[in-house]
């Protein structure tokens, strides 16, 4: 019982969409093209079908991740490439339909590229600056397939990672992860390989696994991005995940506010059921598995791990001190398997591909690529994908085609409220785990925000503090209480009324509660603070009240 | 059970399977500061007083959520521990009234003990004002949230020990507090009022309405239902001041419910406890000296034929005291008519 | 059946067991300790059958609630017993080696087939035999049980439904298992122990063994009476007839505490002498010729022994201020003294103990200065001896566990036109018998000052009683007044109320008739009534 002959049928009929007979159009239906408004062009694409009699498919699709162009409308005439068009409106849709498919003229100018070659004066879409860095190996379907349609999925490749893993024995899956070099995406790079090593170690029964697509960074995306535009290369991930454990039900826990995401792994889960993939007997390996949803009330710190095991337990979500890991003793006290959605979603092309294809990209100790979504006063704001070991410098110019404006760039930061901002100074930096961790800031779930000279780097350092402050789950002291107090004395110095003592009162307030707190989250806390002193001290020092000052002087 | 052996500050150890780090220390009289730490709860982490450095480990973990093993190396204080427990110290004060000598906790406060411990003696960071309203709908303890520094011992126990389930902690961060589960205060909450909270709670935030602190204990049972508690009972000046669960009592391992916690001093010391003897006159009761009762009813008892008497034992009394009721009954009334309430 | 009536297991091991059966039992509410226990051990995987018509709170912890019609227990647990023979879940080995009456015993479940069993109980088949599937597979299994069991006229036969259930799985004699009553008053176990009983001499030696009696005849240098003396209600009757004259009670109080107690007061009166003996001027009290001031437990030596065989030393830890009371032994002795009778001089409680142990072989390794260190569960036959956490480890004390084959019997007071609603009564968590004690308590009286009577909604509907009304409770053997309290946590057909309060003595209500015919215990769990507001 394998997937072969329904494979052959989705590969026919995935070729039907991309050389049709008649017309494909493809809309940008994902949380972010829905707020910029892509529900009233996709109102209006039916009106202008329905006005100028033209007889085409409209397809959904997810997210390429050039935010600053949408809405996307992709389309597909017979014997024509994929042709995407930026910032479509209601008003312009119309228009263009007739003008492509019954006038036959593609109008360049609201083009974006085209798929795979220049066309009639539009450029190759993956030639643009923004794409033609990526390597887009998590994100290799999205915004090109429809995400609601498992054909789709199947004909790119989709499953037959799991297929390949079924035919191997567990051990060597684990091992073709650790060789791929795979390291968790939500934040501290563990290596995933060895995760799993742990947990299949583990002789307790059952054994669980969980997708953690809690994602509660403010301004992070993409694993929304990436479950809303292709939900069964994750889905795949854990299926691999829990035969090579030996786990026997998995959950995805995901935040309540992410409905579409949440549909579209519903529909996901469906068509898994229909085709075997779920539930007693897989595919008749005798490999039996299922996979629950589990919808978080959005709590920040829900994301941490042991926080979200007692969160699915329905209890308090609040952190735990490991050890024991969830490897040994998770969810309900059995071992449990954790991973991150884009961690998930590159299992399959590895065992689909092979180690050696997927750790070409990447650096010694950071292998493969990770998504960021590239944010603040850049031209092309985005998600995008890079090879691991590319440089800050090269993303956020090359990429994101520089700062806004013309101004002067003053800092980038990554790694979202436990991250910090690094300095112009530090544009050569490498974006790997072990170089944002050694210039103080962090690699993070891929948040990354370029600020520009009119940025203030106390304000930026307050927004993350105060973000965390409202976070804390209050289990532990120094986070409870340490951030509040920091965020205080932050605050003197925004008024201009610091007092020339306390920028130590942070540092070591700062340093005290990194090394005393019980999880991540207040052990990163201080991370904004304490980078952005570091790197901008005079913006400080400039906050420091001048009569103290004063008084200093006289002293 | 499996012993190893751990050093901690330079000295051998010996610890039991299960032991945390912070129970191994304990156990061989080293103190570790600590607050969210109860022998009957599991480990929680939360108050970060007991961090320690162990050799081979990143970091500073905290002695009671980490299992001591063979071997280990710890060390419980040093410049650096020190300094960071007096951060944390310091910030639990910030958040915490100052007033201790009016204080329903002092001197039963761990918090004072830790800061004593440790030297603490400034202050150096903005306190925050508190004025949470008190709970004092409970008969017998308060609730004073503005004294409470979050360790969830309380909410632990009554889940955990009690599994009554009564109290939880609400809301985050530094918004946290103790609350019932519909928000209601204690006495119209699903609270037994068996008091296991407020024998965690380390600092006064739950504390007894009126507690005297007891010189002296006496070990005992409690007087009420048949599962027979060890309790202390506090005394001060010849009266009964508290009671406490016996955590070496085989039955109930130290807790108690609210009868035994609360219900025994008031009938114990109550103004109607019959003091004197009472012999029935023709206008009702007067007191009477021990003679003249034992006379009246020894006298009579003496009148009558075996078959016309009989005997209620009580189900309250000793053991000694039932034998010798039996005993008389059976020799000196010369009938078996002894019974008593057993049955209900 | 298995020879002996005591807790087989320990608190402490009950903890251990994987799954509980819990029949006429509210322990969280009676027994709260034990309660914390059973919550614990049920929420790390244990399981929890609640046999009830009552929805006692451990409900709210249990996999399965059979709410049963009240007085049905037997048929119930017959049911069960047959469930697990027809399902292959009978332990034979154990049933071979260590019991006997077997093949009777499963003729007598013929007649419960789970069809009959449920139109008797109104639980459904299903639920029975998942209750008896997941009893039979706990392994081990615990059975408690309390007043709920045994205040029925057929209580005994409830505990032998019960005994059978755990002989035939093999739970017994195993840390987790056993037959467990968590008896209700702290020292109701020492009282028995001690011989407060008609039948017995203390350690349970009958009175009707001529070997017994004369070793207690030599030891007391006195000859004995022969053959049993009369149960307390028993006492009552004959106290009517004009039979029983004097009556000497120390620390009860039935004018609150039994059953029928209109009658229990007029009988009281009627007698010429009434010596009672007792810390407060109790309502029995104020009926005395005679009252007699004793110091209370927090005021003496002694030994309570509680509902695990376990014999724990009381401490003096204050005076009684300005008062002449004294302990119970000291009275009861100084009566004897005045008597002219020998044998009663004894100078302390220890000495009591040391005589008890030299006549009671289940106390004879018993003594204070071991009672020191901690509490020792009888049987302790000897001073080396460390005492007994779980009995019939190997054998049963009669030598083989025997089954009883038993039948249903409808309970003899059934309600009808005049009274149709059957009352039951317990007790809350906050008072403790009749409220001698608690009661006296200003913080215990706010938490719960007033009886409430518990009416489900559809019988207060039909009655027009609205929550907080002021009812009256009547039988045909009296009324009391209480508020009512509406809530379905009692079924259709059933209120409940404590027996607390003074002021709305329940056992007025209640039935002195019908006794159990072995165990002579009032049916003090149901009477018939009708509710009526004020
Ligand atoms: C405060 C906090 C929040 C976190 N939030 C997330 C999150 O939203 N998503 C995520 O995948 N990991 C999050 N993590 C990391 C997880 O604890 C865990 O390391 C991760 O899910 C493991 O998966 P990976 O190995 O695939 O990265 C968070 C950690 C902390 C301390
Ligand atoms: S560090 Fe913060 S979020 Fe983590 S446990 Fe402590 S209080 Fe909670
Ligand atoms: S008194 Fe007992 S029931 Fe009430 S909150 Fe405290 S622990 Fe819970
Ligand atoms: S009330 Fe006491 S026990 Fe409860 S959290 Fe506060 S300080 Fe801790
Ligand atoms: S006692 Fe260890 S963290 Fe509180």
């Amino acid at each position: 019982m394998g997937l072969n002959s329904l494979r052959k049928e989705s590969i026919h009929e995935w070729n039907e969409v991309l050389n049709p007979s008649r017309p494909q159009i493809f809309v940008g239906m994902s949380t972010c093209g829905e707020a910029s408004g892509v529900v009233a062009v996709n109102k209006a694409i039916q009106d202008g079908l329905e006005e100028h009699g033209i007889d085409a498919v409209v397809n959904k699709t997810g997210c390429l991740g050039i935010c600053y162009c949408e809405p996307l409308v992709d389309i597909i005439k017979p014997g024509k490439p994929r042709i995407s068009y930026r910032s479509v409106e209601k008003t312009n849709v119309s228009g263009l339909l007739k003008d492509y498919i019954l006038d036959d003229n593609p109008r360049p100018d609201l083009a974006l590229g085209a798929w795979g070659q220049e066309f009639k004066g539009i450029p190759d879409l993956f030639e643009l600056d923004f794409m033609k860095f990526q390597v887009r190996i998590a994100l290799r379907n999205a915004g090109v397939i429809n995400p609601e349609n498992f054909s789709h999925y199947l004909a790119r490749g989709g499953y037959q990672g799991f297929e390949k893993a079924l035919d191997m024995d567990p051990e060597e899956i684990i091992a073709e992860i650790e060789k791929a070099g795979l390291r968790g995406r939500g934040g501290a790079g563990f290596p995933t390989g060895m995760k799993w090593k742990l947990c299949r170690k583990s002789r307790n029964f059952p054994k669980y696994l969980i997708c953690n697509a809690d994602e509660g960074d403010p301004g992070a995306f993409m694993d929304r991005s990436l479950l809303e535009s292709d939900p069964h290369s994750v889905l795949e991930g854990m299926l691999i995940g829990a035969y090579a454990i030996g786990c026997s039900r998995g959950f995805i826990y995901i935040r309540a506010e992410y409905p579409l995401a949440i549909k579209r792994l519903k529909i996901a889960l469906e068509h898994m059921k229909r085709h075997h993939l779920l539930g007693e007997n897989i595919l008749g390996s005798g490999f039996s598995f299922d996979i629950e949803i589990r919808e978080g009330a959005g709590a920040f710190v829900c994301g941490e791990e042991t926080a979200l095991m007692k969160s699915i337990e329905g209890q308090r979500g609040t952190p735990y001190s490991r050890p024991p890991f969830p490897a040994q003793a998770g969810l309900w006290g059995k071992p449990t398997n954790i991973n991150n959605v884009e961690t998930w979603a590159n299992v399959p092309v590895i065992l689909e591909k092979g180690a050696g294809w997927f750790n070409r990209h990447g650096t010694e100790k950071s292998k493969g690529t990770k998504t960021f979504a590239l944010a603040g006063k850049v031209n092309n704001t985005g998600l995008i994908e890079v090879p691991m070991g590319m440089t800050l410098e090269k993303i956020v110019y090359a990429i994101g085609g520089g700062v806004c404006d013309g101004k002067e760039l003053k800092a980038v930061q990554t790694g979202g409220p436990a991250g910090g901002c690094l300095p112009l100074a530090k544009l050569g930096l490498t974006v790997d785990y072990e170089s944002l961790a050694e210039a103080g800031s962090i690699m993070g779930s891929g948040g990354m925000i370029v600020l520009d000279e009119d940025d203030s780097m106390l304000e930026t350092a307050r927004y993350f503090l105060a973000f965390i402050q409202e976070e804390s789950c209050g289990k532990c002291v120094p986070c409870r209480t340490g951030t509040r107090q920091m965020l205080a004395i932050l605050d003197t110095f925004i008024k201009g009324r610091g007092k020339p003592q306390d920028i130590e009162t942070l540092l070591s307030l700062g340093d005290s509660i990194k090394k005393t707190s019980l999880c991540g989250l207040g052990q990163a806390a201080p991370n904004p603070v304490l980078t952005t002193i570091n790197y901008f001290r005079g913006e400080y020092e400039k906050g420091i009240n001048p009569k103290l000052l004063r008084a200093k002087a006289h002293q | 059970m499996e012993t190893f052996k751990l050093k901690i500050d330079d000295r051998q150890i010996n610890a039991g399977g299960g032991d945390t780090v912070l129970q191994a220390a304990l156990k061989a009289g080293i103190y570790i500061p600590n607050l969210c730490y109860d022998p009957r709860l599991a480990p929680y982490g939360g108050c970060r007083m007991c961090i320690v450095e162990i050799e081979g480990t990143r970091g500073f973990p905290a002695a009671c959520t980490t299992r001591a093993s063979d071997g280990m190396v710890v060390k419980t204080y040093g410049p650096q521990l020190d300094r960071l427990r007096l951060d944390t110290l310091e910030l639990l004060l910030s958040d915490h009234p100052t007033d201790c000598l009016t204080c329903p906790g002092n001197q039963r406060c761990e918090l004072q003990k830790v800061a004593s411990f440790l030297g603490y003696n400034q202050r150096s960071l903005k306190p925050r004002k508190s004025d949470h309203p008190i709970d004092d709908s409970n008969p017998f303890f308060n609730l004073d949230r503005n004294y409470c520094v979050l360790c969830a011992r309380c909410v632990r126990t009554c889940d955990e020990v009690t599994g009554i389930n009564a109290i939880e902690l609400i809301n985050r961060g530094d918004e946290s507090r103790v609350s019932t589960f519909a928000g209601s205060r204690l006495a119209e909450s699903e609270c037994r009022s068996c008091g296991e909270c407020m024998v965690s709670c380390p600092v006064g935030a739950i504390h007894a309405k009126n507690s005297p602190v007891a010189t002296e204990e006496t070990a005992t049972i409690c007087p009420y239902c048949g599962v027979g508690c060890g309790i202390y009972l506090g005394t001060r000046q010849g009266k009964i001041v508290s009671v406490r669960g016996n955590e070496a009592s085989p039955s109930n391992r130290g807790s108690l419910c609210v009868k035994g916690r609360f219900g025994i001093n008031e009938f114990v010391h109550h103004s109607e406890r019959l003091k004197s003897p009472r012999v029935k006159k023709e206008g009702g009761f007067e007191s009477a000296e021990w003679e003249e009762a034992l006379r009246i009813a020894g006298d009579k008892l003496s009148g009558y034929k075996p078959e016309e008497v009989a005997v209620i034992a009580s189900a309250k009394a000793t053991n000694e005291d039932n034998y010798v009721l039996q005993k008389f009954t059976r020799a000196v009334l010369g009938t078996n008519n002894i019974d008593h309430c057993a049955r209900l | 059946m298995l020879g002996s009536g005591a807790m087989t297991n320990s608190i402490g091991d009950i903890a251990l067991a994987g799954c509980y059966l819990l029949i006429g039992a509210n322990t969280s509410e009676t027994h709260p300790v034990i309660g914390f226990d059973i919550k614990q051990a049920v929420k790390s995987g244990s399981g929890l059958v609640i046999i009830n018509p009552v929805k006692i709170p451990l409900v709210r912890y249990a996999d399965l609630w059979l709410r049963n019609k009240p007085g049905t227990d037997v048929a119930l647990l017959m049911g069960m017993a047959r469930s697990i023979l027809d399902e292959g879940l009978a332990d034979l080995d154990f049933i071979n080696e260590r019991c006997e009456g077997f093949e009777e015993f499963k003729r007598a479940l013929a007649e419960f087939d789970l069809k009959t069993v449920e139109g008797i109980t109104g639980v459904g088949a299903k639920d029975i035999s998942r209750a008896a599937s997941m009893y039979a597979r706990g392994n081990p299994s615990s059975i408690l049980y309390a007043m709920g069991v045994t205040q029925h006229s057929h209580g005994t036969d409830n505990v032998m439904a019960i005994a059978n259930l755990a002989l035939m799985t093999g739970n017994f004699g195993k840390p987790g298992s056993g037959v467990n009553p968590l008896r209700g008053q702290n020292n109701v176990q020492g009282a028995c122990d001690m011989g407060a009983l008609p039948d017995v001499y203390t350690g349970y030696q009958k009175v009707c063994n001529p070997d017994a009696r004369s070793k207690f005849e030599t030891a007391w240098g006195v000859k004995l009476p022969d053959g049993p003396g009369l149960t307390v209600t028993e006492m009552f009757k004959k106290i009517d007839q004009g039979l029983i004259k004097a009556l000497y009670i120390v620390g009860e109080n039935p004018v609150l505490s039994d059953p029928d107690a209109g009658h229990v007061r007029q009988s009281l009166e009627k007698l010429e002498l009434l010596v009672v003996q007792d810390i407060f001027m109790t309502e029995t009290a104020r009926l005395a010729h005679v009252v007699l001031p004793a110091v209370s437990f927090a005021e003496k030596e002694g030994t309570f022994t509680n509902t695990e065989r376990r014999v724990q030393k009381v401490r003096k830890a204050v005076e009684l201020e300005h008062g002449k009371a004294l302990p119970d032994w000291k009275i009861t002795g100084l009566i004897a003294q005045q008597m002219g009778a020998d044998g009663f001089s004894y100078q302390s409680s220890e000495e009591i103990m040391t005589e008890i142990a030299s006549l009671t072989p289940s106390y004879a390794g018993i003594s204070y200065k071991r009672l020191e260190e901690e509490g020792l569960q009888w049987p302790c036959p000897s001073n080396e001896h460390p005492g007994t956490s779980i009995l019939h480890v190997e054998r049963f004390a009669r030598g083989k566990g025997r089954f009883m084959p038993l039948e249903y019997r409808p309970a003899p007071e059934a309600p009808d036109s005049e009274y149709p609603l059957l009352l039951t009564t317990g007790r809350n968590i906050f008072h403790y018998h009749t409220g001698t004690m608690t009661r006296k308590s200003a913080g215990l009286n706010a938490l719960s000052g007033q009886e409430l009577v518990n009416i489900s909604t559809g019988d207060a509907a039909r009655l027009k009683i609205k929550d907080g009304d002021n009812v009256y409770v009547s039988s045909r053997r009296g009324k009391v007044a209480a508020s009512a309290r509406i809530t379905d946590d009692v079924p259709e057909g059933l209120a409940f109320m404590t027996f607390h309060f003074a002021e709305s003595a329940a056992n007025i209500l209640m039935s002195a008739d019908n006794l159990d015919p072995i165990a002579k215990i009032p049916p003090l769990k149901m009477a018939s009534v009708k509710i009526a507001r004020i």
